[in-house]
């Protein structure tokens, strides 16, 4: 077990298992798919990622270095929450990018009940660390528990 | 963050509760940069991202009633991505069903919000609004509240407006308050290169694979890119910029490339040279192997690899005037030497409404028409997400359409070859 300290975007707890991203996720070719039609688990459709294509990112606590792609990115993230297909909470091993932020904040501000804490600037051995799988625990002021 | 008094005054609800919460996410997006105040959108036009009107979508939709309904409207007029669907863009009578009436069937009523909402005119749909023929084209310093990676891109490097990668949406907020937060790429200091890119190819490189292989190295970084005027000049003509356009799409669709720097050519790269590179910064070589390395690469999800392709696009992001002319000329000296009158794949090029109405003036739009090329105007992303459309086997030169879909990438020259002699060049 180990715990990582980063900074709180959005707060709340969540425990959840891990689904790692060593690139970074695009948001749109991740979740577009799954929004158009139904996919209430959000199967990840972007054919360039790897580590997430074909693997269930709804209830997942992801773990990425940051968003990248369309800026359709925080509308698609907004919508997931609104949709409840969102992952359990974002994890980002950088500082947070202006597209995750953007969809952070939107359904912070316009949704009600949505819970999606996102934690940023983890660091890298975070992302070394953490494997799909694993348990992450979210606690107070951006602390995470990876076991 | 410090606000004025007029912006202190909105977000405590003097203009009313949905401007309050416009104010609230501005503020939270900048807080979370590390903002400290908010400056004005200095721009006549906006550029939104959101242009379909997907049944999916259903959020956007109600969170734009409850700004048209609070009287929440853009302060500027704004242009906004491309249309989804065009008749004369081949698909069957299943593809068009999914199209119209599970996919697209929001896309007449979304239109009506984005009327209310402050939509410039009904031909203000590209992801290539700065073309002249399109008539948004911010000026030099300008601040900007827009969306649409390549459109971004292309607005702070080629054209030196201040702009960050804002989303959808967040874009839109921007708009109606007049106002964003001051951070990132509105600053100096963000807009300072944290890498330098050596180019060292033989040959000039294809633009949207060059633009590839520094998105998927440098994510949301600034490049300072060098050696390219050999193949680009040091002035940003037609061609130049055309380049330009296609290369930042593919540096953003591919990463999150928000602004790059061209040694030489770009403006603020003219005028400030390497003085624009940041202590540190990190250095990436490509050469003709890193380029070959990364096209090699990318994956094929067709499921037969052989498959004889059964759509081409070209135009994405859309082609300038001067690219359609180019296209027009190489189309019909390749079909000549090929002793072929029309392409022996169905091709569409896309491009932006005004310019389409420009070229079909000239002379050149008969000349393409007679190739069997169909000019479309909207955006092929949108066409390739049906899931009839996606398995397939389409073929495009466009990186962006390749990352966000199953359409397979080949270079310019490539497609050319394919689309007039049905094989690839000698």
């Amino acid at each position: 077990m180990r715990e990582f300290h980063g900074r709180v975007i959005a707060p709340g707890c969540a425990t959840a298992p891990a689904l790692v991203s060593h690139g970074g996720l695009n948001t749109l070719a991740s979740f577009q798919k799954a929004l158009q039609f139904g996919d209430k688990q959000a199967t990840c459709g972007d054919q360039n990622n790897p580590d997430l294509y074909g693997k269930q990112m709804a209830g997942k606590a992801l773990c990425l270095p940051q968003t990248i792609g369309s800026t359709t990115g925080g509308l698609v993230l907004y919508c997931a929450c609104s949709m409840n297909r969102q992952p359990a909470c974002l994890l980002f091993s950088n500082p947070i990018d202006s597209l995750a932020a953007a969809g952070s904040v939107l359904a912070a501000v316009w949704l009600d009940n949505v819970q999606m804490p996102v934690v940023d600037c983890l660091g890298d051995e975070f992302l070394s660390y953490v494997q799909d799988g694993m348990t992450i625990t979210i606690g107070e002021n951006g602390l995470v528990r990876v076991e | 963050m410090n606000l004025t008094a007029e912006q202190q005054a909105i977000l405590d609800g003097a203009k009313g509760e949905t401007m309050a919460k416009v104010m609230k996410t501005l503020v939270m997006y900048g807080q979370i940069f590390g903002a400290e105040k908010m400056v004005p959108v200095t721009s006549q036009y906006n550029h939104l991202v959101t242009s379909f009107g997907l049944k999916a979508l259903g959020p956007v939709y109600d969170l734009m009633n409850q700004l048209i309904d609070a009287g929440a409207v853009s302060g500027q007029k704004f242009s906004v991505d491309p249309r989804p669907l065009d008749p004369k863009v081949p698909a069957n009578f299943l593809q068009n069903l999914v199209f119209k009436k599970f996919m697209y069937s929001k896309q007449d009523f979304y239109e009506g919000q984005l009327r209310q909402l402050g939509l410039k005119d009904e031909d203000a749909f590209s992801c290539a609004c700065y073309l002249d023929e399109q008539g948004n084209r911010p000026k030099k310093g300008e601040v900007l509240s827009w969306a649409e990676s390549s459109a971004v891109v292309y607005a702070n490097s080629v054209l030196g407006a201040r702009c960050n990668r804002n989303s959808g949406i967040m874009d839109l907020m921007g708009s109606i308050a007049g106002f964003v937060p001051y951070f990132g790429l509105l600053t100096d200091e963000g807009r300072k290169a944290t890498w330098i890119i050596r180019v060292e190819t033989t040959k000039k490189p294809e633009a949207q694979l060059l633009g590839s292989a520094i998105g998927m190295k440098v994510m949301e970084d600034v490049p300072y890119v060098m050696g390219m005027t050999k193949w680009l000049g040091t002035e940003l003509d037609e061609a130049a910029c055309a380049y330009l356009k296609d290369f930042g799409a593919a540096t953003a669709s591919n990463g999150a490339v928000g602004l790059y720097h061209i040694d030489g050519l770009t403006p603020e790269a003219k005028e400030q040279g390497t003085s624009l590179i940041a202590p540190d910064a990190q250095v990436y070589v490509i050469d003709d192997a890193e380029l070959q390395r990364v096209k090699d690469n990318y994956p094929l999800v067709w499921k037969n690899p052989n498959a004889k392709p059964k759509l081409c696009f070209v135009g994405c992001p859309h082609l300038s005037l001067q690219q359609l002319q180019d296209w027009t000329e190489r189309l019909e000296q390749s079909l000549k030497a090929a002793g072929r009158q029309k392409v022996c794949i169905p091709t569409v090029f896309t491009t932006a409404p005004g310019v389409k109405k420009a070229f079909e003036n000239s002379p050149y739009g008969a000349r393409l028409a007679a190739t069997g090329v169909i000019l479309s105007c909207i955006c092929p992303l949108m066409y390739m997400n049906n899931p009839l459309c996606g398995p397939m086997p389409v073929i495009t030169c466009s990186n962006k359409l390749r990352t966000y879909t199953t359409a397979r990438y080949y270079t310019e020259e490539e497609i050319l070859m394919k689309i007039t002699k049905g094989g690839n060049p000698q």
